[in-house]
């Protein structure tokens, strides 16, 4: 109690602080946030999308970010104790959470919190034993995207980077997100299109089931040309035609000038992120954390957001702001049937997620795969 | 002494004459002399406590993270002793796939490099006139100045599709392991051309023109004669070229398109994967090849001459 009093007035201390902030103090005048690239937008990649200094006039508190390329970056960055708040997917959260790095959030300290869908709140992915570790900011799915020219029709099924045939004729030009939860991908295609193998979540393998999947996966990497996880570097590789189909996100579409190039959601569903704004359990500026939490959940900020990212806003009030009215029914903002297509990122893990009583496959054995995959 | 003393006195500029400063500093000298390991001690301690810090700690370091362990669902890191990781290392195909993959481009570039380099130096050293041979030490440095990244970041945009590679009718490999080869090869050549360069300076004209003169015709005097001395100066660079590149990944990951060599495999178990043991570990194979490189080219005492 006395720890959170603390941290709580804004004291620094280098103890770790998982317990919630009971009430708000001053602004610290600073706040260091870790995010996925375009969730922190001030203005200095495109002078039009901007709404961190919205932010920083309004509260004082000056934002610093750091932008990461996967989850598995972003944990390292976090446990290094130099940000305040954390843009975590659903693969990285629960991490965040059991190695301690994550503060309990207070969503009464929240006033934004009230907008949100009630079905985002208190995911699996961002409270465990009913302790809440996070506000959401949105989700979206993890796209196909590919170059028009090399396709008589539009694909519309992700056999398109999983079936020989269809592999062939774009052979060395095939590009995948280069992170062993890719492996999820090839299980949910697996889930389609060979029931006999028993998959109920992609991220809840078996170990036979986590083979059938490396073998699709290593199949497919004759066909590879490179994996991405720098989203730069797929950007220039599909505006340049060395890769013309392959996983993406609508942001990096929406980077690429190339007019052949265009992205759908295939007819299996998609793995997809669902983003919580967490609290670090190291973090200096506690109130400016919570100010920027409120914030970036308010309708205007959040729109903004989303929609230059691509993805689903987190409240109907959001939905009213965007600059494309069709937005939030391009992403089925709010549609629980749909997002129930979406598999979320969630990190494998020992004990099924789908309550099977045998023993999964974990993320280290999905890292040891991805390995071998690549080779 | 009195006399001494009173210069002494007067001011900082009387100061400097060498004879009283020789007065000053004789105890020490003195010291100095009559003690030679003192002499010794002083001479090695800084060098060696760098060696000590830098190579012999931060090698052990490694060894001993190497034989941790991490969880792989909170990444904390287990500080028990174990062999996993080696283990892992020796009976997983892949490691052994990328280890060869990796001696095979080092080995490649090297090569290429080296084919490059010899001419080059020759003419630089033994048949550009002082003009030229300065310019063209100038051309060989100046890549030096621009960063590594500009320079592996313009071989993408030249091995792209549609890019300069292409444009210019030679044709593009595309990325993987000739691009690799290529883009390393560019990046290291001045580190070869500088010894070979040094070491056919040192080789003097007389020396060429007696065995012309003797009747050598010019591949004998190549191979009797220039060889034998540039052996050091190749071998120099060779071990440059070739251990720069076993240990880089940031080219693969640039233009090496789906392919990765082990510095990948440390940057992804150390930088993604939070599996610092395991990187540690495998960061552990160029370190023995290169070891075990040097020990062998010591064995031929080419080493002796650099």
């Amino acid at each position: 109690m006395a720890v959170t009093v603390l941290t709580a007035c804004g004291a620094g201390d280098d103890d770790k602080t998982t317990e919630a902030v009971e009430e708000l103090g001053e602004m610290e005048g600073q706040v260091s946030i870790l995010a996925w690239p375009g969730y922190v937008e001030d203005g200095s990649n495109d002078p039009d999308v901007d709404w961190v200094s919205a932010f920083e006039e309004e509260t004082g508190c000056q934002v610093t970010s750091k932008v990461y390329g996967t989850s598995d970056e972003a944990l390292n960055l976090a446990k290094s104790g130099e940000y305040d708040v954390i843009a975590a997917s659903g693969d990285l959260s629960l991490r965040l959470i059991s190695s301690g790095e994550a503060q309990e959030v207070n969503t009464d300290l929240v006033p934004n919190y009230d907008q949100v869908f009630d079905f985002l709140k208190d995911s699996e992915w961002n409270t465990l034993d009913g302790v809440n570790y996070g506000v959401p900011h949105g989700y979206g799915a993890n796209l196909l995207m590919y170059n028009e020219k090399s396709f008589d029709t539009a694909p519309t099924s992700w056999g398109a980077v999983f079936e020989e045939e269809e592999l062939e004729r774009n052979a060395g030009k095939v590009t995948a997100y280069d992170s062993p939860i890719y492996i999820a991908d090839a299980a949910l295609y697996l889930m389609k299109t060979q029931p006999e193998l028993g998959i109920e979540n992609p991220y809840a393998l078996d170990q036979e089931q986590l083979d059938a999947s490396v073998e699709l996966l290593k199949q497919q990497r004759e066909y590879v040309g490179e994996y991405w996880s720098d989203y730069l570097k797929e950007i220039q590789a599909f505006e340049t035609g060395d890769s013309v189909v392959g996983t993406t996100w609508q942001v990096i579409k929406n980077n690429i000038s190339n007019k052949d190039v265009a992205v759908t959601l295939p007819e299996e569903g998609a793995t997809a992120w669902n983003d919580t704004w967490m609290l670090s359990s190291q973090a200096e500026n506690p109130n400016c954390s919570y100010a920027w939490m409120d914030y970036i959940l308010s309708p205007e900020a959040n729109a903004q957001a989303t929609e230059y990212f691509g993805e689903a806003p987190n409240s109907p009030a959001a939905c009213e702001e965007t600059t494309n009215p069709e937005h939030c029914d391009i992403f089925h903002a709010g549609d629980e049937e749909y997002a129930e297509q979406l598999w979320f990122w969630r990190t494998p893990i020992k004990d099924c997620l789908d309550g099977r009583d045998v023993e999964c496959t974990d993320y280290a054995d999905w890292t040891q795969a991805w390995t071998e995959i690549k080779g | 002494m009195a006399a001494t003393s009173h210069v002494t006195e007067t001011g900082p500029g009387r100061a400097a004459d060498p004879a009283l400063r020789a007065s000053a500093a004789r105890p020490g000298s003195r010291l100095l002399h009559r003690r030679p390991w003192l002499r010794l001690a002083l001479l090695l301690s800084a060098p060696l406590a760098w060696m000590l810090l830098v190579y012999v700690l931060a090698l052990a370091a490694l060894l001993i993270t190497s034989l941790w362990s991490v969880d792989s669902l909170t990444s904390e890191i287990d500080r028990s002793w174990t062999l996993e990781n080696f283990r892992t290392l020796v009976e997983n195909e892949v490691y052994r796939n990328v280890t060869l993959r990796t001696l095979g481009v080092a080995l490649a570039v090297t090569v290429v490099d080296v084919t490059i380099a010899l001419p080059i130096a020759f003419y630089m050293a033994k048949v550009a006139t002082p003009r030229v041979r300065n310019m063209l030490v100038v051309a060989v440095l100046t890549p030096l100045w621009a960063s590594y990244l500009v320079k592996a970041f313009s071989w993408r945009v030249v091995l792209s599709e549609g890019g300069l590679a292409e444009w210019s009718g030679i044709g593009s490999p595309g990325y993987g392991l000739t691009a690799v080869v290529i883009t390393q090869s560019y990046i290291w050549l001045p580190y070869v051309i500088l010894p070979v360069f040094a070491a056919l300076d040192r080789v003097p004209d007389s020396m060429l023109e007696a065995a012309g003169d003797l009747g050598a015709p010019t591949g004998m005097v190549l191979r009797t004669i220039v060889l034998p001395l540039l052996v050091p100066g190749i071998v120099a660079g060779a071990i440059f070229s070739f251990s720069l590149t076993m240990g880089d990944y940031i080219t693969v990951n640039i233009v090496g398109g789906a392919s990765q060599m082990l510095g990948n495999l440390v940057f992804v178990n150390a930088g993604a994967a939070n599996n610092l043991p395991l990187a540690a570990a495998i960061a552990m194979i160029p370190i023995v090849v290169t070891l075990v490189l040097l020990a062998a080219i010591r064995r031929t005492g080419a080493l002796e001459n650099l």
